[in-house]
């Protein structure tokens, strides 16, 4: 065990090395000169020589990606370009309002749609799978973007039951009365996709042997499935549980802007308008780091889930 | 018969596959007859009254702005003369003129935008652009994820490891935020930058699936024939192996032009996708955030309405042919 995590570690390495050579390649090589973008519009030639030699930018590419690799090795990236707020800083303060949406979301949405899953994986075939099912394909082929919109004009706007945005001081505030549309927008934003996946694995298990069995030696279809069924599909359903958390981190930007909640997915939006380009490399790194942890803690998931697994 | 004879005869015999079809060549005709000019070439001329509603909603709004007007002449002036009077109906007067010579409609099937553009002829050129950078972003990435996909998996050893690193360095990073920071990096809109974006970073879930089909072939009897005439390594790749492998590849092509079709609308929503001379449903949309609060529906409406309609097409298109050419699936 010890050994699988040790290599599984090091195995970190390469990877995080092609993500800061990616990030790197993309910012500082096509990215082009950011001295003149930090300039402004009447930039006098000292000015620009003076913003190259304090950003480094002046050094030979090597040297320049070795400054890149000792910020990520400290975790310091500097400051942002545009607000002067140290990148740490901004990330201390924006993962917990994201987090204060996100993990709500995420448990409810997953509740609500392996119960549906399952309902239309076991009538397979009836009038209300094929109802469901085609409900979900024309539910997720509206743009997320329409969800958003509409419900934030027709909950909040015309009838007034939530905020139409904002984000207060403490944590119950925020929970009760500013997240709760964002929660709700989100759900059923994602509901679409997760029954039609959770679905296909129920699938996978219900037309399995040891079903016929557990049927067979009098178990009732409550238990079969709720316990049976379920635990069985507990592995698929986990990794894409947990893979959804650092895409969600940065992909819940969309929700963040509309409703003005203060995270790192309307600060990377934030970002991208005003080139800031310490805060998106920051992000990309931070993230990617986070995907690779996660990756790994769902794979040790597995072991904890189902014995048979075995870490090599 | 051959593999796509009876995939042909599967995917007839699917009413829903047929169906999805025929709307997904009625939308590709649609954005072709655009492309090539014939219609909705004029859609950014001003051909209506600012907001002009749909025919059913004429009467409606026309009944409140009346009352408007007629509120606002009542307005007491306190014996005051207006300083200005003179010269505000020398305006007015050469307003109502210059309306005369245009004659603006009042009321357009899909109604009309802030400048009087109509919402229908705009949903139609939205369709090209959303319909050429979704099969253009899948084309590449397609490609990328085909040739990689190839080389890992036919070479093996270190071509392998090689492409399997950068895919999991490219998977590491969320795909919207990959989008997004290459976005940030190239700082210009445009179709092309917007199919470079989606393109150049799409390719990973193409290029798992095509290696792992490759692996699985490399050592099959037709492979090891054809090393034995004689066959190049190229020509084992793509003229043997290739067509064995073409419906997975077909399937994901249809699949990831539905992706980047909506990773074009958020993209162009938050104005890093198509330029301001150009409409896709995106700009629609960014549009109607504003128009929604004065309730104006239309836009939002027939952006929608095309988005969802071709989406849904495409998807159920997709699983049909899915089924068709891969039946152990099902």
């Amino acid at each position: 065990m010890s050994n699988y995590l040790i290599r599984r570690l090091w195995q970190f390495i390469p990877t995080l090395l092609g993500v800061v050579l990616l990030v790197f390649f993309l910012f500082n090589w096509v990215g082009g000169d950011p001295a003149y973008l930090l300039a402004g519009k009447i930039a006098s030639p000292e000015l620009i020589e003076n913003i190259r030699r304090s950003l480094g930018i002046d050094q030979p590419y090597w040297v320049q990606l070795w400054i890149f690799v000792k910020q990520v090795a400290t975790a310091d990236f500097g400051v942002s370009w545009s607000t002067n707020e140290r990148v740490s800083q901004i990330f201390a303060t924006r993962l917990g309002p994201s987090l204060t949406v996100l993990l709500p979301l995420l448990v409810i949405s997953t509740v609500i749609a392996l119960g549906a899953a399952m309902l239309v994986a076991y009538y397979r075939g009836s009038l209300t799978d094929r109802g469901i099912m085609i409900a979900c394909t024309v539910g997720q082929s509206v743009s997320i973007l329409v969800y958003i919109l509409l419900l934030q004009y027709w909950l909040a706007y015309q009838l007034g039951w939530f905020p139409v945005q904002g984000w207060g001081s403490t944590l119950g505030e925020n929970l009760l009365r500013y997240a709760a549309l964002p929660i709700l927008v989100g759900v059923i934003v994602s509901l679409a996709p997760d029954i039609r996946l959770y679905r296909s694995f129920f699938l996978d298990e219900i037309g399995q042997d040891y079903v016929r069995t557990a049927r067979a030696k009098g178990l009732g279809e409550g238990r079969v499935v709720w316990l049976h069924v379920l635990r069985n599909a507990a592995i698929p359903i986990t990794t894409n549980v947990m893979m959804q958390i650092p895409g969600l981190l940065a992909g819940a930007f969309l929700i963040e802007r509309f409703f003005s909640i203060p995270g790192i997915g309307r600060e990377v939006i934030l970002a991208v308008e005003r080139s800031d380009f310490p805060v998106i490399k920051a992000v990309t790194v931070y993230v990617a780091i986070a995907t690779m942890i996660v990756n790994l803690l769902a794979d040790l998931t597995y072991r904890a889930l189902d014995p048979r697994v075995q870490l090599k | 018969m051959s593999l796509w004879q009876l995939a042909w005869r599967r995917f007839v015999r699917d009413p829903v596959g047929v169906a999805s079809a025929a709307v997904v060549l009625a939308f590709t005709a649609l954005a072709a007859a655009s492309a090539l000019g014939w219609i909705a070439r004029d859609w950014s001329s001003e051909v209506a009254v600012s907001y002009a509603p749909p025919p059913f909603m004429k009467e409606e709004l026309l009944g409140e702005e009346m009352r408007e007007t007629a509120s606002s002449a009542a307005l007491p002036d306190y014996g005051i003369q207006d300083p200005i009077a003179k010269e505000l109906a020398e305006v007015r007067a050469s307003l109502t003129e210059m309306a005369k010579g245009e004659a603006r409609a009042g009321s357009l099937v899909f109604g009309a935008d802030k400048w009087g553009r109509d919402v229908l002829k705009k949903a139609i050129k939205g369709t090209e652009t959303s319909l050429l950078v979704g099969f253009a972003a899948a084309a590449l990435a397609t490609l990328l994820g085909t040739l990689f996909g190839a080389f890992a998996g036919y070479h093996g050893s270190w071509v392998d490891d090689f492409f399997n690193w950068l895919y999991s360095v490219f998977t590491s990073i969320p795909y919207l935020l990959l989008v997004l920071a290459v976005a940030a990096v190239l700082g210009q809109k445009g179709i092309l930058t917007v199919v470079l974006i989606l393109g150049l970073t799409g390719w990973t879930g193409i290029f798992r699936l095509v290696r792992a089909e490759y692996l699985k072939h490399r050592v099959r009897e037709y492979v090891l024939a054809a090393d034995a005439v004689g066959a190049s390594n190229a020509r084992r790749m793509f003229a043997h192996i290739l067509p064995n492998v073409s419906h997975v590849v077909l399937v994901q092509l249809s699949l990831h032009v539905v992706l980047f079709i909506k990773s074009e609308v958020i993209l162009s929503f938050l104005g890093f996708g198509v330029g301001v001379d150009t409409v896709s449903w995106g700009t629609m949309l960014a549009e109607a955030p504003s128009e929604l609060i004065l309730g104006m529906w239309w836009q939002i409406a027939a952006a929608t309405l095309f988005m969802a309609l071709a989406v849904t097409a495409f998807s159920l298109f997709t699983d049909a042919a899915r089924d068709a050419l891969d039946p152990r699936l099902q």
